[in-house]
């Protein structure tokens, strides 16, 4: 049994399908890209599996459990025992230290433990900022806080969205290794991303386009590392298209 | 650690970390709780305020003779019964005919610092008679006769055998010195007062005294307390009420109670709104942290939990700075008013503070539920 899987998932708003019979599975310990565009589905499929959103139809079975049929609260309950989020805005409660916003979701999920937390600031190389403010750190440390904050728990899946989104490179990659650690200590990723060459570390792609699943790339030569080029430039080894490419793309058959 | 450490220590950050705009609410909260505390420590300062106040307009109950005669060791056994700290003066008073150049005239004995006490608003020209041999004139009798300060007043008074007709026995004559000139507006004007001791020396008897006036610090159901237990304890004594003063005194202090209360239950509910207000201010200003905290995984209950628990602690810290300032508004409020200084009222901290914090909770009730409403995907996208 797949640890998650969408069976024939819509997600209407009035004329607007978010999801179009959208149908994906993930494996325990699995690492997925879910790639498009703006306005592609991405962030409402993630909202979905994130138990952030009810999809209008279909199965989101989340070890078993069809999670669409729960109650606001009972997904409460499952986002806080199953799944790790990771915003592209990091979202750190900014009057709580490093350690404090790891101690925070221990709280909502059992028992504060403040040593637990700092090793897993430890983790992500930042048990020396532990004690420090989110304003006092920079935009790849309050990433790799959440980080910790993510994975304190020990969720089934941990769920990324846009991650790296406003990283620069050192710290995308910074990030990207993490997730690498993450990938081989068993804990299965789902990577939301518009950009190419950080769905490609992945192990597998999905591309979403208009709300349906258009492709499914199995990543070659997956290292969980971004690929650079010669001149040291961040580069894609399948053909996955960046959404400037695609809008270039349906620019020109528009003129055909 | 315990949930509950985690939980102080959130809210404690809260406050502490993000002080320039806790700040605002708690101004708000300790600006309500300062003028609350101010108001019901004038609310239950006023009667003794005001007991003074309306001492100013003289005594408050009389003794008089409950059969033929009392003694002034009745009047002192009554005023035993009344407290100490209530009991402003005594003033026992015996009245005679004597006479003056050859014309009758009233003469009241007293204790003069008894009468300076139960009739503030007497006003002497030149000194209290305060020693044997000298004598305070009523301002009527003064210029009648031209007496004038310093000058020494021949009084004589005739004993009962030579009035019935005795001729053996001479009248009683003393020569007393005038201090002062007593002018009241109203009928005292026509009375010479000396010392009991020295009428009891003129007239020869001892003992009697014609009626006593006291001047009592109490409500008015104290008031007739006290006259009640002093007519039942003392036999010879019958103690009554000057109604025109007591009566007046009530009615004024309930309007002026009532107008207090009315202004705190307006400035509680002003300050409801505003707690109201800035949390829900805070609220919208927090609505991404609400969102994250949603997120990952807190229910509902938490969140009310959290920010009731924060704004519970405001309002305890605001009860406590209300408590200290209110006690200065309202020492300011009975110097300037009153031009006497009240007492603190240390059972006043605890209610002020348990007020403050269930009216910042209830205030904040209505904001902490929109909180929990918050949409977490749609907030922490941005939206």
């Amino acid at each position: 049994m797949s640890l998650l899987e969408l069976k024939n998932i819509y997600k209407i708003y009035g004329e607007l399908h978010a999801l179009d019979n959208v149908n994906m599975k993930v494996e325990k310990g699995e690492w997925v890209s879910i790639m498009g565009p703006s306005g592609s589905g991405k962030s409402t499929m993630m909202n979905i599996i994130g138990c952030m959103d009810k999809p209008s139809k279909g199965e989101v079975l989340l070890d078993g459990v069809d999670i669409a049929k729960e109650s606001a609260k009972n997904l409460t309950t499952i986002r806080r025992d199953k799944i790790g989020l990771i915003f592209q805005q990091f979202h750190l409660v900014n009057y709580l230290t490093a350690v404090e916003n790891v101690m925070l979701a221990q709280y909502y999920h059992s028992l504060p433990d403040e040593k637990e937390a700092l090793e897993a600031l430890d983790r992500v190389g930042l048990a020396d900022r532990a004690k420090h403010l989110p304003s006092q750190l920079s935009g790849g440390e309050q990433q790799r806080v959440c980080v910790a904050r993510a994975l304190i728990n020990y969720p089934e899946i941990i769920l990324a969205d846009e991650p790296t989104g406003n990283l620069d490179e050192a710290n995308e990659e910074i990030v990207v290794d993490l997730f690498h650690k993450l990938h081989n200590e068993g804990t299965t990723l789902i990577v939301v991303t518009h950009d190419p060459e950080v769905a490609e570390v992945a192990q597998r792609t999905v591309v979403l386009r208009n709300g349906r699943v258009v492709k499914e790339v199995q990543n070659k030569n997956f290292t969980g590392k971004i690929h650079f080029d010669e001149e040291g430039t961040h580069v894609t080894k399948n053909d996955l298209k960046s959404e400037e490419e695609i809008q270039a793309e349906e620019h020109a058959n528009e003129n055909k | 650690m315990k949930k509950r450490q985690m939980y102080f220590r959130m809210i404690t950050a809260s406050l502490m970390r993000r002080r320039s705009r806790m700040l605002v609410a708690l101004l708000s909260i300790a600006i309500g709780a300062t003028v609350l505390s101010g108001l019901v420590t004038i609310y239950y300062d006023v009667p003794r305020q005001m007991g003074a106040q309306f001492r100013n307009y003289g005594a408050n109950m009389i003794f008089t003779a409950a059969d033929d005669a009392f003694t002034l060791e009745d009047v002192q056994q009554g005023a035993a019964l009344i407290a100490s700290d209530k009991l402003v003066g005594v003033a026992p008073y015996r009245y005679e005919n004597v006479r003056i150049h050859e014309s009758p005239v009233v003469i009241a004995g007293t204790d003069m610092k008894g009468a300076q006490a139960t009739s503030p608003y007497w006003h002497v020209e030149g000194e209290w008679a305060s020693a044997s041999g000298q004598i305070l004139v009523g301002a009527g009798i003064a210029e009648s006769f031209n007496l004038k300060i310093g000058e020494t007043l021949e009084v004589s008074y005739t004993p009962a055998e030579v009035a019935s007709g005795d001729e053996t026995v001479l009248d009683n004559i003393i020569d007393f010195k005038i201090t002062g000139i007593l002018d009241t507006g109203g009928s005292e004007e026509d009375y010479l007062y000396i010392s009991l001791s020295d009428l009891e020396e003129l007239t020869g008897e001892k003992g009697t005294v014609d009626v006593a006036e006291l001047s009592i610090s109490a409500a008015s159901d104290e008031l007739s307390g006290y006259a009640d237990k002093i007519s039942s304890s003392v036999s010879a004594v019958n103690a009554r009420l000057v109604k025109r003063v007591t009566a007046s005194e009530t009615t004024v202090l309930t309007k002026l109670q009532a107008l207090v209360l009315l202004v705190t239950i307006v400035v509680l509910a002003l300050t409801m709104i505003c707690v109201a207000t800035t949390m829900t201010a805070v609220v919208t200003e927090r609505r991404k942290e609400i969102g994250l905290r949603k997120a990952i995984g807190a229910s509902d209950s938490s969140i009310v939990k959290e920010f009731l628990g924060e704004s519970m602690l405001l309002g305890g810290l605001g009860g406590v700075l209300g408590s200290v300032l209110g006690f200065l508004f309202a020492q300011q409020v009975s110097i300037h008013v009153f031009s006497s200084s009240i007492s603190f009222m240390p059972a006043l901290v605890p209610v002020t503070i348990l007020v403050s914090v269930l009216v910042t909770g209830l205030s904040s009730l209505m904001p902490i539920r929109s909180a929990t409403e918050v949409d977490p995907a749609l907030v922490l996208k941005g939206e």
